[in-house]
Formats: structure tokens, sequence, C-alpha cells
């Protein structure tokens, strides 16, 4: 591995976005105006607000960063410059920490604003600290990063890549605990959800949320989250092939 | 070392740029090459020709060590096509331009100058090299057909690689231009770099010191260009191209 093509690697993807100013806008004001809906349909139940709002913050840029991903690392595919990368002396960690580095960044731009706008313009209240929210946002945020390089390996045409969201990321968000609190579900489904690794992002959220600091379980939490981003990025880095068909 | 041995040594015909034996690759089902065994000199330009779909990308593919092969082997550089070590050795061109198009040209080459370890001046080099200085600063997307391919190959320049493969370089390009990036080749043979550019016109082919023409995954002839006119007995390369498909055809 090398710093150096790590780096060049962020750098050009990060020089991509930012030749894409309105996806760029579509990942920052999305997430801003999901939030500002669900204060005004909760107007009068502040409680509600903060119950579902809080975790949100956290789980938006998962949902994003997977998107991104998995059509930017698509779109490598599809356009040759990944099987000429894999005829260079580049690893494939490098090609894969440099996307990972570069979407860190633009994840915590999107946590550091979308929170920045919850809560101190919204009225968002947790009862832990913010910075840990905005932490585990990015945090969740190279989560998603992971699993969509991972999910562009199964995609050949963006038409499919964006069916994967739904097909991925759905599933988990309606099992995570958000919408139902995974012990009240049936007992599969709450095994189930503790296979699917936003379950875990939500439970640290929850607590910060909640309990107003992460503890020795949400500890766990980080840990399985981290271990699940690393799993999908060492998953995706055996579907980069250096020889194909 | 004994004189015997030394007498040895030059005797010997230098070493193979490329050398492929048996090589046997199937995609989709077919067998695109059933089976070809020949050999590249070092420093030369080969001409890869063909009609399409006569195998000339898959063989090229394979030389780039990018494609599965069913049976047989590929050595470059006396190494097995593919090997780590010939990275930065071997420079690719697909026919398809394979860079950034939402990157201007000047960004695609700093990007993949950082990964081959090539600097700034070497970035100016390959810009003219390929004609490309009003274009620089261009993002690719706006530019045409024929300046995305030169972007494509500027950047595989970008290492100095021993060995050039070019799938179809110069196919959309106008006749200047063509005849340019042709001398281009010529110097870069002439400082010691092997170069094998498949092509679809056989009028290229009297630009290259060696030929390969395949059909259907076989060679039809492999030799020089002077050799195929004496051999068909026809002036014309594309000709004696077509008079060879007709012997072998009333052979068959």
């Amino acid at each position: 591995m090398s710093s150096s093509a790590t780096l060049a690697t962020a750098a050009r993807v990060i020089l991509q976005l930012r030749r894409d100013p309105r996806t760029v806008a579509l990942v920052i004001v999305v997430p801003l105006v999901l939030i500002a809906l669900l204060k005004g349909v909760f107007e009068g139940q502040p409680q509600s607000f903060n119950r579902i709002g809080g975790p949100l913050v956290g789980i938006f840029p998962l949902i994003s960063m997977f998107l991104v991903t998995s059509i930017t690392m698509l779109r490598e595919r599809t356009s040759g410059t990944l099987e000429r990368l894999m005829t260079l002396p580049l690893a494939k960690l490098d090609l894969l920490a440099g996307y990972g580095l570069a979407f860190a960044i633009v994840a915590t731009i999107q946590g550091v604003v979308v929170a920045g706008v919850s809560f101190l313009l919204l009225d968002l209240q947790i009862a832990g600290s913010e910075i840990a929210m905005v932490g585990l946002a990015v945090l969740n945020a190279l989560l998603g990063m992971a699993l969509g390089l991972l999910a562009s390996a199964f995609a050949r045409t963006e038409f499919q890549a964006v069916q994967f969201m739904p097909a991925f990321i759905l599933p988990q968000f309606l099992l995570c605990g958000l919408i139902v609190p995974t012990d009240q579900m049936a007992g599969v489904l709450e095994a189930l959800s503790w296979i699917l690794p936003m379950t875990w992002a939500y439970d640290a959220l929850e607590r910060v949320t909640v309990d107003g600091s992460l503890g020795s379980r949400g500890a766990i939490d980080v840990v399985v989250v981290l271990g699940a981003t690393l799993g999908a990025l060492a998953l995706a880095a055996l579907t980069l092939r250096r020889r194909t068909p | 070392m004994s004189s015997e041995q030394a007498r040895g040594e030059r005797d010997r015909p230098p070493p193979a740029a490329i050398a492929v034996d048996s090589l046997r690759v199937v995609r989709g089902g077919n067998e695109v090459l059933p089976g070809l065994s020949f050999s590249i000199p070092r420093g030369s330009i080969t001409g890869l020709l063909g009609p399409s779909g006569s195998g000339k990308t898959t063989l090229i593919r394979a030389i780039a060590g990018v494609q599965i092969v069913a049976s047989g082997s590929v050595s470059v550089l006396d190494e097995q096509a593919g090997d780590a070590g010939l990275r930065s050795r071997v420079g690719y061109v697909t026919q398809a331009p394979s860079v950034y198009s939402d990157l201007t040209a000047a960004e695609n080459l700093r990007y993949f100058g950082r990964i081959v370890g090539a600097g700034s001046a070497r970035i100016d080099e390959v810009i003219e090299t390929v004609g490309l200085e009003d274009q620089r600063d261009q993002i690719v997307s706006t530019l045409s057909g024929g300046q995305r391919a030169r972007v494509s190959l500027a950047t595989s320049l970008l290492g100095e690689p021993e060995i050039l493969l070019l799938d179809e370089p110069t196919v959309g390009l106008d006749p200047v231009l063509r005849a340019a990036l042709w001398k281009t080749f010529e110097a870069l043979a002439a400082a010691g770099t092997t170069l094998l550019i498949s092509s679809h016109v056989m009028e290229e082919a009297s630009h290259c010191q060696e030929l390969i023409l395949l059909r259907e995954g076989g060679i039809i002839f492999s030799g020089s260009p002077a050799a195929l006119r004496e051999d068909t007995g026809r002036d014309d390369l594309e000709e004696a191209f077509l008079g060879l498909i007709e012997r072998e055809a009333a052979t068959a």
C-alpha cells in the first residue's frame, strides 16, 4: 500500500464530486429538507421529533453515501478506468482507502451541516452530546460507503445500482429499531435485525439520543459498525479483479 | 566465461518482448482464440490486423494480463503476463478511451501520473507528444472522440513503459492526426519501446515492421509487409490481405 496513491485517489474523487455540485447539494440539502419535514409532521409532539430526528441525523449519511459510492464505483467499472487502474501499480486497498478518505470528508461536511441545522435551527434536542452524534454520523457514512462499494460489484448498470438502495438499505431501515423497537418484533425478525449492521448503528445513535451517552453497550455497537465497515471493504476488495472473463 | 559460452550467447536470438504459446481463450462460451503461438521482438512495431471479431482485442487483453485464459502461456519481458512486476513496464490502451470524462485532460494525467510516478515535466511531455497542448485544461467529456482517445493514449505513455499495447488507437482519427500518431509510434520504437498495435485498416500495416494477420482467432500470416506483398503477389496491402483470405477459403 502507498499513502501517495491513496491520497491521489481521494483527491481525484473529491475533484470529480466538485465537478458535480448538484449531487453535492442533494447530498447535503435532502437530509435537511427531510428533517425539516419531520419537524412539521411532529408539530406539537417535540418528544417524538427528538426521538426519531436524533437518530436520523446519523442514519441519513449512511444512506446517501451508499448511493453516491455505489454509483461512482459503478461508473469506474463501466468507463474502463477501473480496468486501467488494475493494470497499473496500484494496490486495491489504495483505491478503496482513497474512496474511503474522500467520502469520509464529504460525510463530515454533511454530518456537520445536517447536525448543525437540526440542533441549532430546528430545535432538535437530544440527551447526549451533539458532537458525538456527528462522530457517529461520519462512522455510519463510512459504513454506507463500504456497503456501496460492495454493492456496486453486483450491478451492471446505474439503473440496477439505484435499485440496490431499496434492496440493501430499506430492509435495514425497517428492522433497525427506529420504527418499532427490535425487542417488540417477532423473534425471527429480532434475530435477523441484529445480523444487519444498521441495527447496531441505530442502537448507538439511540443511546446518545435517549440515554445521553454510549455506555459500554454503545461502545460495542461502535466496534460492530467499524467491523462491518472493514468486512464490507475486504469483500469489496475481493470483487476488484485484475483479470476478467 | 569461456569463449564457447560467449559465442553461445551471441548466437542466441535476442529475447522476445512477448512470447505467446498455445494460447486458448474462451469468452461467453465461444472459443475466441483456439491456440495461438507467436513471438514479438523487442523494439519493434508489430501490427495486429484482421477483421472485426477476429480476436484482436482478446489477444491484446491476454498480453496485458487482464483476460482470463483457458490454457496456454503468455510471457511478457520474461515474466508471466499480468505479473505485478509488469504493471509499471507495460502500457495498455483500450479501444474505448478509459479516462475520467468529468476531469480535464491535465487532471487525468496528474492522477495517473501520481500512480505511476510521473511528475509535471513528464505530463507536459506526453501532452505535447499527443498534440493536446490547447486542450489540456478542457473537461474530457467536451473533447472530440479523437481527442479523448489521445488523452487515453497520453495516460499510458506517462510511465514510459517498455511495451505498449494499443487497441485500435487510430480509429476515428483524421488522416493528418493518424500520420502524426504513427510518427510518434515510430519514434517510440526507435527509442526501444516495443509496440503491438491493432487495427482493422490494412493501410496502416505499411507502418509496421512485423504483421500478424488474424482471422477467426487464427494467424493466417505473420511476417513483414514486404513478405506479405511477395507472398501474395499484390502490392496493395488491402488486396494482399483479401487475397490471403481467398486462398484460405479455396484450400479449406
